[in-house]
């Protein structure tokens, strides 16, 4: 409600008393003005909410509501869909493939979780602690965000060159190791994407990070330091309880972030090798734009509709379970 | 007056309503006909000049039909979310493979009112036809371009190593022996094959083919093969016991031809009448360039995979449009192939402004038309037919086998797998490969059924 609401209501308050009192006459035009302003402040409300509304309307709900209806449908786009009824979620779950790519997805995770999830707050606690230079370390750690991702992919891809020359290589060259075919191994290459995308995301979480570091009061540092505690300590006494909430945040967006994980594999390996990087982005990516039915966009939509769903609950769940130590 | 308040409301509708007025997509109204054609993706500006002459040339002979062009390109997934979302051009090219699936579901213009008016409706290769057609005969979609897959290879390597790039291999074991001889000479990958995108599955089937096997019989698969195990065994030989594939196992269609034109391949399976990409979108040096055709096993259903492009015609197109679009097809893609003034035209184009003439296709008509439409333009054959010889020369004697047709990108998909793991898993069981790839390609054929 704004300050002009609360003034109307106001106004039209003082008005109703007036009246079971005999009010002045003076006083009476003032009812129908205040219903005719608190009508302009409503349309002006709406007006202004009408292009995000539209927007969101347009962009964001209307293809929500049509996914969910299309996973009950047989539907290229072009001609009239069939509803089949749950056709489609029984197709997906018959596909063998949704299980790699559950299994992929999953490892991805696991691998971001153990590797990338600690790398920002590492780093974020480290340039916390430098005197100088502070904003500098900043803006590198945060120069990979702004590097347009299909850009850095191209540029991995040249550091991951399974040739002797290829930068990785040369460099474990000087050490006598290699070469590696880091796209090409079965076994490497899911650990080679969590490489690329930890390096490609870690800056804004570490960003993220260092704000709430900010609101730690250092007079809990300080008296940590005159008990003798070392960096080590007040990393586990002190800063880790102190970050617990944008722990918590950050963990599930990083769980929501990694389950959604396309642009890695589908830039990098197509999926490849032999299925080894199929994600579920990329099975249903598969589902609406590489078959021969053209487009089945009903087992797409059907496909996505189910990790909306399991990773809404696995949220809700999260946030229950976590609720006592987030407060 | 207004107050401020209400001006800014005012303001704020009035462009709301214009940002919703933009989206509409009216063209000018001009009483012309507008179609939006198609334009290979990422040609060279000489290339661009020769196609906006042939525009020019069009609406001139077309007064009432104004020609737009829009970057396109087809590939799998691209295709698919183009005809979905709407943006494909009015005029636009497809596979073979796709036609008649694309047909059964209407999601193409039914031209065939306009095509059936076609002086040369009845001239085509009645196999050529049928891809375009629907089960009553009708041509939806116009075939324009036949290939036969070859074997590109690099003159340049073959000389370094040694080898006569005059007497290119006529086996796959003289595949397999020239792929490691140029690999231990210079480095560089001997043979390379297509794996991503469904690319790995069509070159595996073409070379099955080749050894005279097929992927499938009558809706039935038959992945699990003696030709497919043959197949496969040489890919695992060059690559894990010659070492002779180099260090990218991975290409799609662009990828492959890219490195082909850099020079960092020997050798390689694809259309037939690739020159022209890998020269105009590659920079290929053309003293580099060879085309052979493939080698067939000595068996009786070893052939040639071949295979085509339709133009097709948007199924959002109004039917002015479309009969626009059917002149354009006539006009750009057809007349050149069946009249003399045309195809000189359209070849004194392309030489003059350096693009390539004369690059080796399979004909979409019979054999006499085709070859009088080369003799009308040999004097603008400016590609290295030399180079080419060993393809041109044979090509017409070989077997020509047509792609399957049930669910064949979902195939070709389970065979990119298959091929995957030979060449990144130096241990992979190809018999448990093969076992898997059966049941995974029966059950895409049987959902698509």
């Amino acid at each position: 409600m704004t300050t002009t609401d609360i003034r109307t209501s106001g106004a039209s308050g003082g008005g109703v008393a007036g009246h079971q009192a005999g009010p002045p006459r003076a006083a009476r035009p003032g009812r129908p003005r205040a219903r005719l302003a608190r009508a302009r402040s409503g349309l002006h409300t709406l007006v202004f909410l009408a292009p995000m509304l539209i927007v969101f309307g347009v962009f964001s709900w209307l293809p929500i509501g049509r996914a969910v209806v299309m996973s009950f449908q047989r539907t290229n786009l072009v001609t009239d869909p069939v509803f089949v009824g749950f056709a489609n979620f029984q197709q997906v779950f018959a596909d063998p493939q949704l299980w790699t790519a559950i299994q992929n997805t999953g490892y991805f995770a696991l691998l971001a979780l153990l590797f990338g999830y600690p790398v920002p707050l590492v780093a974020a606690v480290l340039m916390s602690e430098v005197r100088k230079a502070r904003g500098l370390f900043s803006a590198l750690a945060y120069l990979p965000v702004v590097v347009p991702p299909v850009v850095a992919v191209l540029l991995w891809k040249l550091f991951y060159d399974a040739g002797e020359d290829g930068v990785f290589n040369t460099i474990l060259g000087w050490f006598g190791l290699g070469p590696v075919a880091w796209l090409q191994d079965a076994d490497v290459v899911m650990p080679s994407l969590v490489l690329e995308a930890t390096w490609a995301a870690a800056g804004g979480t570490v960003i993220i990070y260092l704000a709430a570091l900010v609101g730690v009061d250092p007079s809990l540092y300080e008296a940590a330091e005159i008990d003798g505690a070392g960096v080590w300590r007040k990393l586990w006494h002190i800063t880790l309880p102190q970050l617990r909430g944008v722990l918590l945040i950050t963990f599930i967006l990083q769980i929501i972030g990694t389950a959604q994980v396309f642009l890695e594999p589908f830039l990098f390996t197509d999926g490849g090798p032999a299925n080894r990087t199929l994600t579920l982005l990329l099975l249903i990516y598969r589902y609406a734009f590489t078959n021969s039915l053209g487009g089945d966009y009903g087992a797409a939509a059907a496909l996505s509709l189910m990790l909306a769903v399991v990773l809404a609950a696995f949220s809700m769940l999260y946030f229950r379970l976590t609720r006592k130590w987030s407060s | 007056m207004l107050t401020s308040r209400t001006a800014a409301a005012v303001t704020a509708a009035a462009l709301t309503a214009l940002g919703l007025a933009a989206c509409s997509d009216d063209g000018p109204d001009d009483g012309k006909t507008h179609i939006t054609v198609t334009i290979d993706a990422g040609l060279e500006q000489a290339a661009i000049d020769a196609f906006n002459a042939r525009v020019e040339q069009f609406e001139d002979a077309n007064p009432d039909i104004d020609v737009e062009t829009q970057e396109y390109t087809w590939t799998a997934g691209t295709f698919t979310a183009q005809l979905a979302g709407g943006t494909l051009p009015d005029v636009f090219s497809i596979p073979f493979t796709d036609g008649r699936g694309l047909i059964e579901r209407g999601q193409i213009a039914d031209i065939s009112a306009y095509t059936a008016e076609l002086p040369y409706r009845d001239a085509f290769n009645p196999n050529i036809a049928a891809a375009g057609e629907d089960a009553d005969g009708n041509l939806w979609a116009i075939p324009i371009a036949a290939y036969g897959q070859g074997l590109h290879y690099n003159r340049t390597l073959f000389e370094a190593a040694g080898l006569d790039p005059d007497a290119p291999p006529t086996t796959w074991d003289e595949v397999r022996t020239a792929a490691k001889a140029i690999s231990d000479a210079t480095g560089e990958a001997g043979y390379a094959t297509m794996t991503n995108g469904n690319t790995g599955g069509w070159i595996l089937t073409t070379v099955v083919d080749a050894l005279g096997g097929r992927t499938e019989d009558a809706g039935t698969a038959t992945i699990d093969t003696p030709q497919m195990r043959e197949a496969l065994a040489q890919l695992q030989a060059m690559r894990w016991d010659d070492d002779s594939m180099g260090d990218t196992l991975q290409y799609d269609w662009a990828g492959i031809n890219q490195d082909f034109a850099a020079g960092r391949i020997g050798m390689y399976v694809s259309g037939g009448g690739n020159y022209g990409n890998l020269f105009t979108q590659n920079g290929l040096n053309p003293d580099d360039y060879g085309l052979t055709v493939l080698p067939l096993a000595d068996a009786p259903d070893a052939g040639v995979l071949g295979g085509g492009t339709l133009a097709a015609v948007s199924p959002n197109a109004e039917p002015a449009e479309q009969e626009a679009a059917v002149a354009w097809i006539d006009f750009y893609y057809m007349e050149k192939l069946t009249d003399q003034a045309a195809a000189v035209a359209d070849a004194e184009v392309k030489a003059e402004t350096g693009q390539p003439v004369g690059a080796p296709e399979l004909p979409v008509f019979d054999q006499a038309t085709y070859d009088e439409q080369q003799s009308w333009i040999a004097e603008y054959v400016n590609v290295p037919v030399d180079q080419m010889a060993p393809y041109t020369s044979q090509v017409f004697a070989q077997p020509l086998v047509n792609e399957p047709v049930t669910a064949t990108q979902e195939v070709y998909a389970v065979l990119d797998t298959v091929v995957q793991s030979v060449l990144t898993d130096e241990g992979a069981d190809i018999d448990a490969l093969l076992a898997t790839a059966q049941a995974d390609a029966q059950a895409a054929m049987d959902a698509a059924a």
